[in-house]
Order: C-alpha cells, then sequence, then structure tokens
C-alpha cells in the first residue's frame, strides 16, 4: 500500500471520517473527543436536564456555561459530582443546546456573563447531583430490600452498611423509573470531598492534543468560506460595488450584499480573502466619518466640567467642596479597547427546509438563537446552536446585536449553502462593539488631616445598556449602571458625595469587555486615592486602611496583598510598589505591584502579589488561573492597549498596531485566597479593574510620575519626562 | 498540486502553490490544531514545525516547503515531555493558541535543552496568549527541560 494519502477537497466535504488531526463533522457536534455520555435510552438515568448517568457508570453532565478559558467546564461538573458522590474519573461535559431550562437563574435568558457562573449555578448544579445521588441510594435499597438509611453513595457506588456494594452504572435503569424527589438535602460544609479541591481541567487534555474543537475548526458537508467586506466607517452603508475581479478569482463562489457589507463566498478561507481583496465597493461612509478621538478626548473633558444625570449624591458636594481646606481635581481618561480574543470571530450555519443549525463559540446562546429565527423565518424551536469552544470571550461573544452570528445566517441564506463566515484579525479589530472610550472627573475636598470630606466625580462615556433590551423603557431617569459601577459604590468613608454621569451618544459600536464598568472606573479612583494619600503625605496603604471600616473584606485583601509583598520594604532606585484594591462581581482583589523604569522610560512590571477573596471556592486552581490571566489582561490594557479613530476610520488593524501583552512581559505573580466562608463571587472579571491603578501608582512611587491617561507607553512616560 | 510530509506521511492537496501552508492544514487536509490568529505571523497561534524548527505556517506558502517534514501539534507524541508538562501545570484556559506555544517550546527545547528564563523569554516572544498563561508556560517548559535533560525520562 502506498503511503501517499491524496485528500480533495471533495473527498473532505463528502466524507465524515478522522483525518491526521482534524474530525470531520456530520451532524453531532463532539466538541472535545471525550469518550461519549450514553445516548438516551431506557437504562440511562437523566433525572434533570444538567445530568445523566449511562448503563456504563459514566455521568454527563451538561452545562449551559460556555467555556472560554474560565473553567466552567470543570468547576461546574465538580458541583455535580460532589454532591453525586460519583467517580470524578468518571465525569464528562457536553455543551447544552439552548432551551428554557438552561437559562441563566437571573437574567432569564441563556448567557455566560457577569462573572456569574459559579455564583448562580452552586445551588442548581448541587442539587441536581444530590437529587440523583437519593435516587441511586433508593434504587440500590429497592433492590436489597433494605431501608435507604442503611445506605450511602460512595465514589459512584451505593454501598450498605452491611458491605453490599452496587455501581451507579447497573443502577441507572432502576433509578429512572423512581420518582423525582422534590426535596433534596446537599452535604454539610466539612464532608466535602472535592468542592475545595485542586481538580485538573477536564478540558485540559483536548487542548494540548489539538483535538479540542472551537467554532473555527468545524466543518460541514457542502461547507464553503466567506468573508464580509464591511464599511470603514461605523454606520457606513454599501453603494455598489463591482465584483468583476473577485468572481475571476479561483475558488470564489458567489459574491452578494448583506445588511452588514458585502460577502464574499468561496470554496476556502484562502480563496473567500483573495477574492474579497479583489472586490471593488464604493461605501457612503455617512456622519460617522466625522469623528475621531482626539476629538472626543477634548469633548468629553469639556462634558466633565458640567452636571450630569446623577447616579448618587450623599450630603452636599457644592457646600462642602469650596469649604474644604485642600481640594485636589484630576481627570482621568481611558481608550476604546477592543476584546481581541486569540480565535477570530466566525460563525457556520447550515439553514435547510425548515431548519437552521448553527455552530459558534457564543457567549449568548438565545439572543443568537432568536436572531437567526427572525433572519431566517423559522420558529425558535427550529434552529439549533450548537456551542463549540470559545478561543477567548472577554465579553465579545455575548453581543444583544448578535452581529457575527446574524450575519452569518444573512450569509448562509443568501448562499444557499452552509457557509462558515470568518472574521480576520483586521475585521476583528476594527469591527467595533469595543470597551467605551471614558473620562472621569474627580474633585475631592480635603480637612486639615487629609481626609476626604467631598468626592465628586464625573463620568464621561457611552452607555452599553443603552438601546439594549436591558433599557426599561420609558428611560427618563434611567442610568446605565454598568457606567458607573465601581464609581458609585465608593468603598471610602467620605461624608459628601455626588456620582454624575454623561452618556453622550457615538457612531462606535460598544460592549461589555471583561470587568465591563469596572475596567475604568477602578482606575480613576484607585489612582485618585493614591494621590490623595501621597498629598496629604500617608503611606498609600495606611491611609486606605484609614477610611475603611474596621472590618471589611477590602481591608482583608489589602492587608494580605501588603503583607506578602514585602510593603513598606526598601526598593533599589528606580524601582517602585504600587497598591490597588476593587471589587466587582461578589470579590473583593488588591494587587501590590512592583516595577522598574529605566532611564529610557522603559517600564517593566517585574511581579504582581494578589489578594483574592471570592468567598467559598470551588477550585483554587482555578481562580488561580483566572488572577493570572487577569494580571496579564489588565497589564495589556494598561501598558498598550488603544483604539483610535481618524476621520471615522479605526487606525489600528493587527497585534503590531494594537499589542496585547507578550511572555518577555509578563511578570511573576503570586495569588493568595482569603479562606471565607461567605457567599461564591465571581472570579473571571474582578481580577481585571486594580491592575492598571497598582500600575500606575507604582510608577508614581518609582518615578514621581503620575499618568493618569492609560495606556502608560514609554512615549507618555518620556513626555512626562520632557515636562518635569 | 502540492505536495506534503506531514506527521511523517506524505500527503497531497490539490490547491495552487501560492496559499499558506496554515490553510492547506486546515481547510484541505483537516489539521485544525494549527490555528489561524492573524494570517500576519504577529501571533504564533499558526506554529507548525519544518524540519524540527518552529515557523508560522501563515508565512509560508504550501509550494515552498518542497521535501522538508512538517510536524503539526496533531504529530507531536501525546506523551511528549512538553505536551505532558502543559497537562501538569495546567496551562491551558481558553486553549486556543496553545497548540502554536507548545510547538514553539518543544523546538525551543530540542534547540536549548535547558533554557533559562531569559531564554524561554525570548524564545517564546513570537506566540501571544490572550488568557495570559505565560508564567504557566515557563513553569511548562522548565518542567520539560528536566525531563528532557541527559538523565531525564525522556
Amino acid at each position: 500500500m502506498s503511503d501517499i494519502v491524496r485528500v480533495t477537497r471533495r473527498d473532505l466535504l463528502k466524507s465524515e471520517l478522522v483525518l491526521g488531526g482534524g474530525l470531520i463533522l456530520g451532524f453531532h457536534l463532539p466538541v472535545l473527543r471525550v469518550a461519549s455520555g450514553a445516548e438516551p435510552s431506557p437504562d440511562v438515568f437523566a433525572p434533570n436536564a444538567f445530568l445523566r448517568i449511562g448503563p456504563d457508570g459514566l455521568v454527563t453532565v451538561v452545562i449551559n456555561k460556555s467555556e472560554m478559558g474560565q473553567g466552567v467546564y470543570t468547576s461546574l461538573p465538580m458541583l455535580v459530582a460532589e454532591e453525586l458522590a460519583c467517580d470524578w474519573k468518571t465525569v464528562r461535559f457536553e455543551p447544552a443546546p439552548v432551551d428554557p431550562a438552561y437559562n441563566h437563574a437571573k437574567f432569564g435568558t441563556q448567557v455566560t456573563g457577569g462573572s456569574t457562573s459559579v455564583r448562580t449555578e452552586w445551588e442548581r448544579l448541587s442539587k441536581a447531583g444530590a437529587t440523583a445521588r437519593m435516587m441511586l441510594i433508593a434504587a440500590a435499597a429497592s433492590g436489597w430490600k433494605a431501608e435507604p438509611k442503611d445506605c450511602r453513595a460512595e465514589n459512584g457506588s451505593v454501598v450498605h452498611a452491611d458491605g453490599r456494594r452496587t455501581a451507579y452504572g447497573k443502577l441507572a435503569g432502576a433509578a429512572a423509573k423512581l420518582p423525582v424527589p422534590k426535596e433534596v438535602a446537599l452535604k454539610a460544609r466539612a464532608d466535602r470531598k472535592l468542592v475545595g479541591q485542586r481538580v485538573h481541567r477536564l478540558d485540559s487534555p483536548a487542548k494540548v492534543e489539538g483535538s479540542a474543537l472551537f467554532g473555527l475548526d468545524v466543518r460541514v458537508p457542502g461547507m464553503l468560506t466567506a468573508l464580509v467586506a464591511r464599511p470603514p466607517v461605523f454606520g457606513g452603508t454599501v453603494v455598489s460595488f463591482d465584483a468583476a475581479k473577485a468572481k475571476a478569482v479561483p475558488g470564489v463562489k458567489a459574491i452578494f450584499q448583506v445588511p452588514s457589507g458585502v460577502a464574499v463566498v468561496a470554496a476556502d478561507f484562502h480563496s473567500a480573502k483573495r477574492g474579497r481583496e479583489a472586490l471593488e465597493v464604493a461605501w457612503a461612509d455617512g456622519a460617522g466619518a466625522k469623528l475621531s478621538t482626539d476629538g472626543m478626548l477634548s469633548d468629553y473633558a469639556g462634558l466633565a466640567s458640567t452636571p450630569g444625570a446623577v447616579a448618587r449624591k450623599e450630603g452636599d458636594v457644592a457646600h462642602a467642596f469650596p469649604r474644604a481646606a485642600k481640594r485636589i481635581v484630576s481627570d482621568y481618561a481611558v481608550p476604546y479597547l477592543a476584546h481581541a480574543p486569540m480565535e477570530p470571530l466566525n460563525c457556520l450555519v447550515d439553514i435547510k427546509k425548515g431548519s437552521c443549525e448553527i455552530w459558534t463559540g457564543s457567549q449568548a446562546q438565545t439572543w443568537d438563537r432568536d436572531a437567526a429565527a427572525k433572519i431566517t423565518g423559522l420558529p425558535p424551536e427550529k434552529v439549533s446552536l450548537h456551542t463549540t469552544l470559545l478561543g477567548g470571550g472577554f465579553g465579545r461573544r455575548a453581543n444583544p446585536a448578535s452581529d457575527f452570528v446574524s450575519e452569518a445566517v444573512h450569509v448562509a441564506k443568501g448562499a444557499g449553502a452552509p457557509v462558515k463566515v470568518v472574521w480576520t484579525r483586521e475585521d476583528d479589530i476594527r469591527g467595533g462593539f469595543y470597551r467605551p472610550m471614558w473620562h472621569s472627573r474627580i474633585a475631592a475636598g480635603f480637612d486639615t488631616e487629609g481626609r476626604p470630606v467631598s468626592w465628586a466625580h464625573t463620568l464621561v462615556g457611552q452607555s452599553i445598556l443603552g438601546g439594549t433590551p436591558f433599557m426599561p423603557n420609558p428611560a427618563a431617569d434611567w442610568i446605565d449602571e454598568t457606567s458607573v459601577e465601581g464609581a458609585k459604590e465608593l468603598p471610602y468613608t467620605v461624608a459628601n458625595i455626588q456620582v454624575d454621569l454623561h452618556s453622550p451618544k457615538q457612531p462606535v459600536p460598544v460592549l461589555w469587555w471583561r470587568s465591563v464598568g469596572h475596567s475604568h472606573t477602578a482606575f480613576a479612583v484607585e489612582s485618585f486615592i493614591d494621590e490623595a494619600a501621597h498629598a496629604a503625605k500617608k503611606d498609600p496603604l495606611e491611609y486606605r486602611l484609614s477610611l475603611l471600616p474596621a472590618v471589611s473584606r477590602r481591608r482583608g485583601v489589602l492587608e494580605l496583598a501588603a503583607k506578602k509583598a514585602g510593603w513598606g520594604s526598601p526598593m533599589p532606585k528606580g524601582h517602585g510598589r504600587g497598591i490597588a484594591a476593587h471589587e466587582s462581581f461578589g470579590s473583593f482583589i488588591a494587587y501590590v505591584a512592583e516595577l522598574s523604569l529605566d532611564s529610557d522610560s522603559q517600564l517593566r512590571v517585574r511581579k504582581v502579589v494578589c489578594a483574592i477573596d471570592c468567598g467559598e471556592v470551588v477550585n483554587p486552581g482555578i481562580i488561580e488561573a483566572q488572577m493570572e490571566s487577569a494580571v496579564a489582561f489588565g497589564l495589556s490594557a494598561a501598558l498598550h492597549g488603544a483604539i483610535t479613530l481618524k476621520s471615522g476610520r479605526v487606525v489600528q488593524g493587527s497585534f503590531d498596531d494594537y499589542p496585547i501583552l507578550r511572555m518577555g512581559e509578563a511578570p511573576g505573580i503570586e495569588v493568595h485566597i482569603v479562606s471565607s466562608t461567605e457567599a461564591p463571587g465571581g472570579v473571571g472579571e474582578p481580577g481585571v479593574p486594580p491592575v492598571a491603578p497598582a500600575v500606575a501608582n507604582a510608577l508614581y512611587a518609582a518615578s514621581g510620575i503620575r499618568l493618569r491617561s492609560l495606556p502608560m507607553t514609554t512615549d507618555a512616560i518620556r513626555a512626562e519626562r520632557r515636562k518635569a | 498540486m502540492v505536495s506534503l510530509s506531514i506527521n511523517g506521511k506524505q500527503y497531497q492537496a490539490d490547491v495552487p502553490p501560492d496559499v499558506p501552508l496554515l490553510w492547506v492544514l486546515r481547510d484541505h487536509l483537516g489539521f485544525t490544531g494549527t490555528k489561524f490568529g492573524c494570517g500576519e505571523g504577529l501571533c504564533g497561534a499558526c506554529t507548525v514545525h519544518i524540519d524540527g524548527k518552529a515557523e508560522f505556517s501563515c508565512q509560508i506558502a504550501a509550494g515552498d516547503v518542497g521535501t522538508r517534514k512538517v510536524t503539526t501539534v496533531e504529530g507531536l507524541p501525546a506523551t511528549h515531555p512538553v505536551k505532558a508538562a502543559w497537562i501538569e501545570e495546567e496551562v491551558s484556559q481558553c486553549g486556543y493558541c496553545q497548540p502554536g506555544q507548545i510547538m514553539r517550546a518543544a523546538a525551543l527545547l530540542a534547540a536549548h535543552p535547558d533554557p533559562d528564563d531569559a531564554a524561554i523569554d525570548e524564545g517564546m516572544d513570537p506566540n501571544l496568549c490572550r488568557c495570559g498563561t505565560y508564567p504557566r508556560i515557563r513553569k511548562a517548559i522548565r518542567r520539560a527541560a528536566g525531563k528532557t535533560s541527559p538523565g531525564g525520562a525522556a
């Protein structure tokens, strides 16, 4: 036999076979090549939507949250397995289909966001596991003609006090016939075996083998690939297009207009890309062409000196501020930011008569499914959305506007064939749905001891929730809480507080970006409090503690991070330590950042010590990983990230001009988790907000340079040094 | 028609020779472990070995590979010390960049069996990770180096 394997596209698309590393898909979507859970049959025990046990004893946990790196495919099965008392080695996971059974317990729609997965699923999944455990015990007891109270569940078996033992797999068929109990008792904390342990991630092996399937890796028979030419200016439209040259590109199959631009459909990615390069489109730019972020900066600064909608008012800042012994007014600015997940956006859509199937890494399955139903005219239950692994999400893949899914449905509809729409990196960076640009002005008055007596924070930036289903109607006095979160709940004791908000409208689409409003408010608040400490000639840690209640979780993380970092110990010349703390998504985090600044203004963050109090812990290993991740994500924004516009056009396009942190810039990171029995908090997002202020405060400590605009680039530091 | 040696086997793909190796691997031969991140050699998600050296597969035309041997993440044995270390150190988060990181790390260790942190930082510089798994990548490479050094298990 010849060793030569001849593969044509035709073979690839018509067969379902495993070739090399690639799995060619038919109708099922094995997101990871895990040993498959049992298919529905009389011997399968599925007491609820989240769990089934097959006669082979394998436990399949159905996960209603999207895995984008935060570890839900491990932490959520742990909650089930704890109560089920099964052997962890028998646990498999499977992404949930779109169904109200899988709705977010608070948001009423199937969505992964707000660092809520563990918080909102803990009870539901624990009960799912406990229910199954009780039924398995009942089934075993019935078979043994024994009392359930004499039986216990242990490591995947029911065990009788007299030593008899039956494995769950053998009990599945009998358990499936029993009534589901209404009341279940959960384990006492002291009896937990799995929750709280450093359990290895279930998705690691496939991700290391290269067999893990992301949206971009999915294929179906007859699939084509499309790129879409989108307007270079937000809000722009197609006037006309000339497809002659593009159609001449080998492999290009069809070119047509869709609501978001012009689709180039081809046999494969490379042909589609060549086709799009050859496509000539005349665009109408519209009003967006006037927009420049330089102009917006001065507009926003102007607005910040005028009263806005009042988000919080206590006492009377107008009275207190002018009478204060000392006053500080500082302005902070942060730019638009792209999420830039490593996996560019993509969505595969297969529309058949009476049905539509979608494969994509969605964070918001119901919105995306419903958008597809509307476009195809199908009832929602005829639209199946298969959630693949997400090559990063950070909020970009949960869009109330369902932008990339809607677009792909339009393209598949137009092509009359299954089509995967793929975004290039430039499409992603220039595609909008950014973290909004923000301007903050904090004007505070202090007493003679340097303690704040008056605090006025005025924020200027676009609303994310405005115009989405989250906005109430009527919305007269409505404040978008995501605009002011982290600023409104000022943790420090101040008698007179006012928080004002301006929400200018811009043609630039905006969206939640890992930690949402906290991503900008923490920078302003925690930088300002540092400035106030230095103005009062107080140690920044001591100053913060003096303004906090005697017992508080924020105090706890500040003290822990400071202790572990050796706060106050001498540093070499040119080095500095900065501290910052922030509460968000139910968790408290403090960082001490250590950095050095050389004579060439090159800043190097050397070490970050993190203390986190996120309440009860499911998996400390995943929490540590999320803190490391948040530090890197926060540093990318603090040191590099900025999306700017000139004449309405996004200036940046890829990782050369929109850099993210590289290996050589990654600091050493220590994570210390506070032991706590408080309700669980989030871990995906809360680590991001305090990174930038900790670094800005460390830069000040190292050099006396106070940067109030992000990113803190070498050029920005040099400019400050020239001023000095 | 382009002929390629991939993971020890010969393949022929009916594509023009100027198609980047990345897209021949992914779209035509089904090796989807090799990822698309930028298409410009800026992120390293597409890293494969060509004759043992780490290369951006998005930057080389399939027709220019010639008789050189291509290894993708699927071709690196599951028992390879780098893959084992990646599991032990729990490196992956979203996991999308990890095939590229693993291929880069394996080539680095083949050339420098015992790299210090500076050598790791320099060697791994071409590969981006948006999840920020860098500290664990460093640890995993050190762990794998221990196993690949003389007297080690590999």
